[in-house]
């Protein structure tokens, strides 16, 4: 997730990294990580959060522009088999999200042009 | 082919979906999109969110999921159903009189092995059988083969994603210095490498983005620790692939 500023939107910052905030704490799949402050409101610090998640945020200053990368939170990619609702583009510029194809079986397959 | 696979599989109720995962992004990957016409989502991934999200280090790499949103495999290498094709690589394309570099490159991708019958039968077999499938696995193990991730390889991500928003805003100085802290924190990450050689300088022409190193005479300017034929060569090309396991 790219930001110029550390307070984000909480919706922005929910679809983008999967994670959501509830009273519990931030959730993803069946993993949730009960979190020293509940945030309020319509936005959040990543300058508090990100540590708790174990997400690092990767600052380049001659840009002004930081990275959030993602969680690590064993050894793995995957910190539960509930598959991440990958959303991107079509060659047409429609957005299409993986969800959207629950209740079929799905092989998403990766390739490149170069 | 993955679009002829997809229609012979279809009314067993699995989708395919391919993600085309270029910086360079709809227009780079456009032509072999509409060569291929898949009448299935296919998707433009310029930041490699499948890297991030799903643990893909190369390509090309695939994922089964479930009727229910559960990944049964998780990122492995995923050669074409060869029974409804062949599969078709630029490097098997004829060339007139090719460069060095490129008859280097070809004979290093001749010996590059992958077992294409024996993963499309397991993909039947799953989409036959579905969770009763043996190549279904437990979610314990499809965790445990999801690739390595620990706090540097995280970054890595951060960095690689990076290099990649500057690298769309034009900034290709900029995305250079990001593309290396990636290369270094995700060094499995072989699509991260093979990514930024390919926005490199280089040759006119149909090969532009399989050069994927210096120019000859140009080493000096290489901005990179390694290139293609380097890594193979290190490597060892029938390692390029990571033994399938079923």
């Amino acid at each position: 997730m790219i930001t110029e500023t550390l307070t984000v939107s909480r919706a922005d910052f929910e679809t983008r990294t999967g994670w959501q905030l509830k009273p519990e704490g931030a959730c993803k799949g069946d993993i949730c990580v009960p979190l020293a402050e509940n945030p309020q409101g319509g936005t959040i610090n990543l300058a508090t959060l990100a540590p708790q998640l174990n997400m690092p945020l990767v600052h380049d200053e001659a840009h002004g522009v930081w990275a959030l990368g993602p969680e690590s939170m064993g050894s793995r990619v995957l910190a539960t088999v509930e598959a991440p609702n990958l959303t991107l583009p079509t060659l047409d510029g429609e957005t299409f999200e993986l969800a959207s194809l629950r209740g079929k079986k799905v092989v998403l397959v990766a390739w490149s042009p170069y | 082919m993955w679009q002829a696979f997809r229609e012979d599989v279809k009314a067993q109720g699995v989708e395919v979906v391919t993600v085309g995962i270029d910086t360079a992004g709809p227009e780079a990957c456009r032509s072999f999109i509409e060569a291929a016409d898949p009448q299935h989502p296919s998707l433009i991934d310029e930041h490699h969110r499948v890297a991030e999200l799903f643990g893909v280090v190369n390509i090309p790499n695939a994922v089964w999921i479930d009727e229910d949103g559960m990944i049964v495999r998780p990122a492995e290498t995923s050669p074409a159903p060869p029974s409804v094709g062949v599969e078709r690589t630029p490097n098997q394309r004829a060339m007139e009189d090719p460069p060095a570099r490129v008859v280097e490159m070809m004979a290093h991708a001749s010996q590059i092995t992958y077992d294409a019958p024996t993963y499309e039968a397991a993909m039947r077999d799953w989409i036959a059988n579905g969770a009763d499938s043996e190549f279904a696995l437990a979610p314990d193990q499809v965790i445990d083969r999801s690739g390595t991730r620990n706090e540097d390889t995280a970054r890595g991500v951060a960095h690689f994603e990076l290099a990649t928003h500057f690298e769309l805003a034009g900034a290709h100085e900029a995305a250079i210095g990001h593309f290396r802290q990636a290369h270094e924190l995700v060094p499995d990450n072989f699509a991260y490498r093979r990514q930024a050689w390919s926005l490199e300088p280089s040759v006119e022409g149909p090969l532009a983005r399989f050069w994927q190193g210096p120019l000859e005479g140009q080493e000096a300017d290489w901005p990179y620790e390694s290139d293609w034929n380097t890594d193979v060569k290190e490597m060892g090309a029938p390692n390029y692939y990571a033994e399938w396991k079923p």
